[in-house]
């Protein structure tokens, strides 16, 4: 279970989040709606333990692991997957050895033998082709030249492969058109299980449309405002989130 | 080729001081104020270098002495003089090229100086694979003679790792005919006080030049790549690569000048260095320098000095890979361009696998 509890984080000793508190039971898919700037980006990073988001108070654990006490490769290891929004470019490095050498140091880190680089070659194949992603993409540089639907495909391809047990999806729709959009939610569903966890951070209620959230929360003002059902997110989106920001002031 | 502003050990009055120019950011009277005394020779095992085995022969200096012992046929010495000839009456290029291996080894406190000279036959294809090695407190100058003939190619691939404490000074003065082609790439994880310098007489005219490079450094290395390349014909072609990443309190420094005479008509030349920066009190010095006096020509250059990108290392570790395995990915992936533009395949692997362990 991921449970966050009264979490206040600055940025550049700007408080964004003030007292945010939040549980995903594991097997859950949780979505986090909110208006631009609601710090719904700065949760995916806090968690994840990005430089420059300072927690100033409050706590956030995974399955009874303190996170806030890990730095971000030992949160990876511990199960964390940050889709990003923006998925970064890495010059240099091919995406295949980016994977590999990431999925190693995992399984160092967790005490767990390495995979060698035949059956990892088998493992990304497999991985590739479930996507429809052209396994030539996987020998060029991470992310350097992809197209916005490409990135987010890579995004699915590494979840896939990396197997983290909490996935927080920030604004996975963003910069994708419609059949892309299909691909990668159903790449996400696909990894829908009773022992994994989803954050789906999203500012639109379409994402939920292919992703279908256990529950929805709202996420204004830095701390969550509102939480229902999945009719919570089409409510939303016919009324907008005026009338939950003066309850956030 | 101007012999006499060449450093001399045995000579105070050519030590050149911090008010000259071209040894602004090398200041070699800090460290050095009187002639060092001569270094002793001593054996050094035949195929240990960071080359290993790799090509036919090798030729060695300990402590600037040549070690008679390896002599092999294309060699004429003379003293701490050697003369290497590839092959003669070549009238076309051989597949397989002519690999040397020569190897500078220092060791303990003296000063010596040693000095080579390699001749590239018409035609013929050179791989030498120079490295400086060893360790203690010594000061090595060497000066290298290298001519490559009409037709000749020669690839210079320098591996420099000479010690924390040493003082090490290189210089090779490259003359090139028609149709001539020299590579070279220059590796370097620095020394106390380290040059590497390189000039090159350009004659234009179907005349390839690349001289690439790349410095590594950490604790309080200094490295200084420096060349010259005078363009004093028409329609010569220069292209050049520097990379650097400096940890802890390095200082790397590149100075690239790259002259085009008048009447060097149609040259192309391009030039670029690009380094990192990995610590707070870390340092680049970099002087690119285009001197133009020809009409109709191509000349570009671009110099970057800048840090690992904080997203990219923030991705990487989001990913479980640990902050100092992704640092050094990512310093790799920025370097091993220059490797990849060497063109012999062992060579080439030879060179990677020095640079990751060296990451």
């Amino acid at each position: 279970m991921l449970s966050i509890s009264n979490l206040h984080v600055s940025v550049a000793d700007k408080p964004i989040l003030k007292g945010l508190t939040l549980e995903v039971p594991a097997g859950e898919v949780h979505a986090v709606m909110g208006p631009n700037g609601a710090g719904k980006s700065t949760l995916g990073y806090s968690l994840s333990g990005r430089p420059g988001y300072e927690v100033t108070a409050g706590s956030a654990s995974w399955n009874g692991q303190d996170l806030l006490d890990l730095d971000p490769a030992e949160r990876a290891a511990a199960g964390v997957f940050l889709s990003f929004q923006y998925p970064t470019e890495i010059p240099g490095v091919p995406a295949m050895t980016f994977i590999r050498t990431a999925l190693n140091a995992q399984k160092r880190a967790r005490g767990e033998e390495e995979v060698s680089a035949p059956a990892f070659l088998k493992l990304v194949r497999a991985a590739a082709t479930a996507l429809k992603m052209d396994f030539d993409m996987l020998k060029r540089p991470l992310n350097v030249g992809f197209s916005g639907g490409e990135k987010k495909r890579m995004e699915i391809l590494q979840m896939a492969l990396l197997e983290p047990s909490l996935l927080i999806l920030d604004e996975t729709d963003s910069g994708l058109d419609i059949d892309a959009l299909r691909i990668v939610s159903e790449g996400v569903n696909a990894l829908r299980s009773s022992e994994r966890s989803m954050l789906v951070i999203t500012h639109y209620q379409r994402l939920l449309d292919y992703i279908k959230p256990d529950r929805v929360h709202v996420l204004a003002g830095g701390r969550i405002v509102a939480s229902g059902g999945p009719e919570l997110a089409h409510e939303l989106e016919a009324e907008g989130y005026d009338k939950f920001l003066p309850a956030a002031a | 080729m101007n012999l006499s502003s060449r450093l001399d050990l045995n000579d105070v009055s050519s030590f050149p001081t911090r008010r000259v120019e071209e040894w602004k950011y090398t200041d070699v009277r800090r460290y050095l104020r009187e002639a060092p005394r001569g270094g002793e020779p001593f054996a050094v095992g035949h195929a240990t270098g960071p080359f290993g085995d790799l090509g036919v022969h090798e030729q060695v200096f300990a402590n600037g002495h040549w070690l008679l012992q390896q002599a092999s046929d294309p060699v004429a010495s003379d003293g701490n003089q050697l003369h290497i000839y590839g092959r003669k009456g070549l009238r076309v290029r051989p597949d397989v090229p002519f690999v040397e291996r020569l190897r500078f080894v220092g060791s303990g406190g003296g000063g010596w100086q040693s000095s080579a000279g390699i001749t590239v036959g018409p035609n013929d294809h050179c791989v030498l694979l120079e490295s400086y090695e060893g360790t203690g407190s010594y000061v090595g100058n060497v000066a290298l003679n290298i001519a490559v003939l009409e037709g000749g190619r020669l690839d210079r691939i320098v591996l420099a790792e000479s010690g924390s404490e040493a003082l090490v000074f290189s210089r090779a003065d490259v003359k090139l005919s028609r149709g001539a082609t020299l590579n070279q790439t220059i590796l370097t994880t620095g020394s106390k006080l380290q040059r590497l310098e390189t000039r090159v007489i350009h004659p234009g005219e179907n005349v390839e030049v690349r001289l690439d490079g790349v410095y590594a450094l950490s604790g309080a290395a200094h490295a200084d790549l420096t060349s010259i390349v005078d363009h004093i014909g028409p329609s010569g072609q220069t292209s050049q690569l520097i990379k650097g990443v400096v940890h802890d309190t390095a200082r790397g420094v590149f100075q690239g000048k790259i002259i085009v005479q008048r009447g060097a008509d149609g040259t192309d030349a391009r030039m670029g260095h690009h380094a990192l920066i990995a610590s707070e009190r870390g340092e680049v010095d970099a002087k690119p320098e285009l001197i133009i006096y020809a009409d109709d020509v191509q000349c570009a250059h671009g110099n970057t000095v800048g840090t690992l990108d904080e997203s990219a290392l923030f991705y990487m570790q989001q990913r479980g890979i640990p902050a100092d395995e992704a640092r050094a990915l990512l310093t790799q992936a920025f370097l091993i361009e220059v490797v990849d533009r060497i063109e012999d395949e062992a060579a080439r692997e030879v060179v990677r696998e020095w640079l990751e362990a060296r990451l």
